[in-house]
């Protein structure tokens, strides 16, 4: 199922990585946060928002080691930050798509206005496509359900296409193997 | 034809970046949509579609009912427009009461069929389109080309002068630099808007969702960031249940942009928290100006099926030459001249509805199931009945229903090397022949007609007969051809017997409407071919075997006649396309073909109508290679070859257009 995902969503532009817990997955963030040049100013924010994967994470000593990562989320911030972490539910094999309920406007804010968008999520969540996911969700109580599919892109210029246009430019996708205590 | 019509079309297939960017992308969709199609039976993924479109169509009232009080009670309001003022007027008002400024709008066809932005900028509301197309199209001052491709016609050439211009700044023609551009443009314009506009590609009554797909983001910050929502939703959206969502969400990223899924697919229902902890205004306007009107229309219901994708835009021959722009509507392409009839007026549709040549691409790889070259041919229909025909169609169709009136004009024809000099009467009159002299290497007519050969030949005797019906075509431009059919038949031991009162299949007539006159045709010609007891009639001219296969029938159906039907079917049971005729005879060892012929290289071009109507294209060349030849597949071997049929009586500018010959 990974592998099947992995393939279609390279094709669409995503990156795919995939740790055996959460320690692995907080290490790589880390890592990846600091390369990628986050820093307490504008334009260089990384904010997170709140999931699952969180619970029991010391917050406040992540946010000293890595300065410019933030928890608590606003329009502005997002608006000026370079990275955007949030975690998904579901991950389809057939279209490389990632879903979840993002009626949580921090969901939303983090996944669609910083450059790159983090996605996290669990490796026992790849589904096999949309007849798998609609019977998961239910709009009854997510008012906002969200598919997404690589990163943002366009074609509108004499149809070449270009990534990156309103929406993030990069989608990294992090699997993880055992969410531990946070499911 | 109007005269600035004729001017768009000269203008746009006189334009190379236009024909070019239309052309190439047309080459490679097809060849990454059939991809995208992979592993997925499209015939049964479109029933399933065209059934549960069907189905809403059939019930809009109550999806629309139920759709209401589904999407108040999570928080929405929902208004129903019966027209495209009330839908406009509901629009403002709520711009209006709640002092909106600045509005952000993601892809939206409906607000362009009611001229949305011009109402909201007159009250003094800035509109800023933010999907890269259409913000393209608004600062070029003009109208979408093209459904899902809104900016297609133009190069990153003049993009890149009207984004320098608009940030006041030399730019390159970069396209990721031009892209960059817009995003740092509009970035700010979404942050600052007080309200966002999008549309809906799917209603969800079950659930009173809408679903809203696209690429570039847009759609996610139009309906995030400013505190009011409104989706502006033509019924036709409308699905029953959300499971419905599935076949549709299947199909339409494949057929629009030969994707397997956009990058985004939003799911909303009801409203959802702002960013600063309040909740969505959300408006929800669901509008039918004309829509169910038109699903009450037995030949036009369909129609409401179509999930909007553009992809018979894309196979259109005639719109990778011609563009968007000569559509002068919102909607453009075959599906676009339906909706222009309905959704402004039939009148309106009266100059592009002629574009359509019949090929059939569109139909065949339509998600919806829809019908469109025979949608076209009815509002042909209806416009005739509405306003008649012009006088030189009149004059014309009514020399096509005297036969020998027609014959004696199409013999006075080919008198003299130079038959149809300008200006002159008769050049105008033999309808498709007349254009076929012009611009084109195509014979005249010829000095003798097939009708005064055939009396000539000198036939065995044989046991079986069959009739041969020639067609305009081959009787008067290529009665070389039927000479050596009749040979070939006489060799597989068969008599040909030509009934010299058979006249025009009626295939001009019925494409422009005229569906009297390709009645009466009809009539005259299954008189003629069914006088004689024959094993079969053969037709040696794609266009006329579909006439006699299924034409005849569907014209006495439009207009409710009944006597000649019975004769119609048995003449369309008896009718053969001579190539599957060959085939059937060689298989028999009717026709002998000397085996280990080495005769050369061909290629061969599918008719239009042999291969899409009839489905044939397997049989000729089957029938080639026994005889020896050697198949080389020409590329796109099933375009269009513009002769169009009778098409080229009212279009000749398109078709003269090297692509197309
Ligand atoms: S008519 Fe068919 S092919 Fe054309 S836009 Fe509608 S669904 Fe697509």
């Amino acid at each position: 199922m990974f592998e099947k995902f992995k393939i279609r969503a390279e094709a669409v532009g995503s990156e795919v990585h995939r740790f055996k817990n959460r320690t692995e997955a907080l290490d790589f963030i880390t890592r990846f946060l600091k390369k990628e040049g986050v820093s307490d100013a504008p334009k260089s924010y990384a904010l997170w928002a709140d999931s699952p994967f969180l619970n029991g994470v010391d917050r406040k000593s992540m946010e000293a080691d890595i300065p410019g990562l933030k928890f608590d989320i606003t329009r502005q911030l997002a608006a000026d930050s370079h990275v955007g972490i949030s975690e998904m539910s579901y991950a389809l094999t057939d279209t490389g798509s990632l879903v979840a309920d993002q009626s949580a406007i921090e969901d939303r804010l983090v996944s669609t206005l910083p450059v790159i968008h983090v996605a996290i999520i669990s490796t026992d969540n790849i589904l096999d496509g949309k007849a798998a996911v609609f019977k998961k969700i239910n709009p009854g109580n997510s008012g906002f359900i969200a598919f997404i599919t690589g990163p943002s892109r366009t074609a509108d210029i004499e149809r070449v296409l270009t990534i990156g246009v309103h929406g993030p430019k990069r989608l990294v996708i992090i699997f993880v193997d055992d969410m531990g205590g946070s499911k | 034809m109007k005269k600035k019509f004729k001017d768009s079309i000269f203008t746009a297939v006189n334009n190379p970046i236009l024909t070019g960017a239309l052309g190439k992308f047309s080459e490679a969709y097809k060849i990454n949509r059939a991809k995208a199609y992979e592993g997925i039976d499209f015939e049964a993924l479109r029933q399933n579609i065209a059934d549960r479109k069907a189905y809403a169509a059939t019930h809009l009232d109550a999806l629309a009912a139920a759709f209401k009080i589904n999407a108040e009670a999570k928080g929405a309001k929902v208004f129903k427009a019966n027209s495209a003022e009330e839908a406009v007027d509901y629009i403002l008002k709520v711009a209006k009461d709640n002092n909106v400024k600045t509005v952000v709008k993601s892809k939206s066809m409906a607000s362009e069929e009611i001229h949305l932005n011009k109402h909201l900028e007159d009250m003094g509301v800035s509109v800023r389109e933010t999907d890269l197309g259409e913000w393209i199209i608004q600062l070029a001052g003009q109208k979408p080309s093209h459904m899902v491709m809104p900016a297609i016609h133009m190069t990153k050439e003049e993009v890149s002068d009207l984004f320098s211009k608009e940030i006041d700044e030399r730019l390159s023609n970069d396209i990721p630099q031009l892209v960059e551009v817009a995003r740092n443009e509009l970035r700010s314009k979404f942050l600052e808007a007080d309200m966002g506009i999008s549309g809906g590609n799917l209603a969800v009554a079950e659930t009173g969702s809408i679903v809203l797909v696209s690429n570039e983001g847009n759609a996610r910050m139009v309906t995030m960031l400013p505190k009011i929502h409104i989706a502006l939703v033509g019924i036709e959206k409308f699905v029953e249940k959300f499971e419905d969502v599935i076949p549709i969400l299947t199909a339409l990223p494949r057929s629009a942009t030969a994707q397997l899924l956009t990058s985004y697919v939003s799911i909303i229902t009801g409203a959802t928290p702002n960013t600063d902890g309040t909740m969505k205004d959300l408006h929800i306007v669901l509008m039918d100006n004309k829509r169910t009107e038109m699903a009450n229309d037995a030949k036009f219901a369909q129609a409401m099926q179509c999930i909007r994708c553009g992809s018979c835009l894309n196979v259109c021959p005639i719109f990778r030459l011609v563009g968007g722009h000569v559509f002068g509507s919102t909607y453009t392409g075959g599906i676009g001249t339906i909706l222009t009839a309905w959704f402004e007026q039939l009148q309106n549709s009266e100059d592009i509805q002629g574009l359509c040549i019949q090929c059939g691409n569109c139909k065949e790889i339509c998600p919806g199931k829809l019908d469109i070259p025979e949608m076209i041919l009815e509002i042909r229909r209806r416009l005739v009945v509405d306003k008649g025909q012009s006088i030189a169609q009149k004059a014309i169709f009514s020399v096509v229903n005297n036969r020998k009136m027609f014959h004696a004009m199409l013999r006075t024809a080919s008198i003299g090397s130079k038959p149809f000099t300008k200006g002159n009467y008769i050049r105008h009159l033999p309808f498709f022949l007349s254009d076929l002299t012009e611009g084109r290497s195509l014979p005249a007519i010829a000095a003798v007609p097939f009708r005064d050969e055939f009396k000539k030949i000198k036939q065995p005797k044989c046991s079986e007969k069959i009739a041969f019906y020639s067609g305009c075509l081959i009787d008067f431009a290529y009665p070389k051809m039927g000479i050596d059919l009749v040979k070939i038949l006489n060799r597989a031991g068969y008599e040909v017997v030509y009934p010299q009162d058979q006249t025009c299949c009626g295939a001009p007539a019925r494409y422009n409407g005229a569906y009297e006159v390709a009645a009466n045709n009809a009539v005259d010609n299954i008189k003629a071919l069914l006088r004689e007891d024959v094993k079969y009639v053969v037709s040696a001219c794609p266009t006329c075997t579909v006439a006699l296969n299924h034409e005849f029938i569907g014209t006495f159906e439009s207009l409710g006649q009944t006597e000649h039907m019975e004769d119609a079917k048995k003449l369309a049971a008896k009718t053969i396309d001579f190539s599957v005729l060959a085939k059937m005879l060689v298989d028999e060892g009717r026709i002998k073909l000397k085996e280990g012929q080495k005769l050369g290289k061909v290629t061969y071009h599918d008719s239009c109508h042999l291969k899409r109507t009839l489905k044939v294209s397997e049989q000729p060349r089957e029938v080639l290679i026994r005889a020896g030849y050697e198949i080389e597949e020409m590329f796109e071997c099933d375009m269009c070859c513009g002769m169009g049929g009778s098409y080229s009586m009212k279009q000749s500018q398109i078709l003269k257009i090297p692509e197309l010959q």
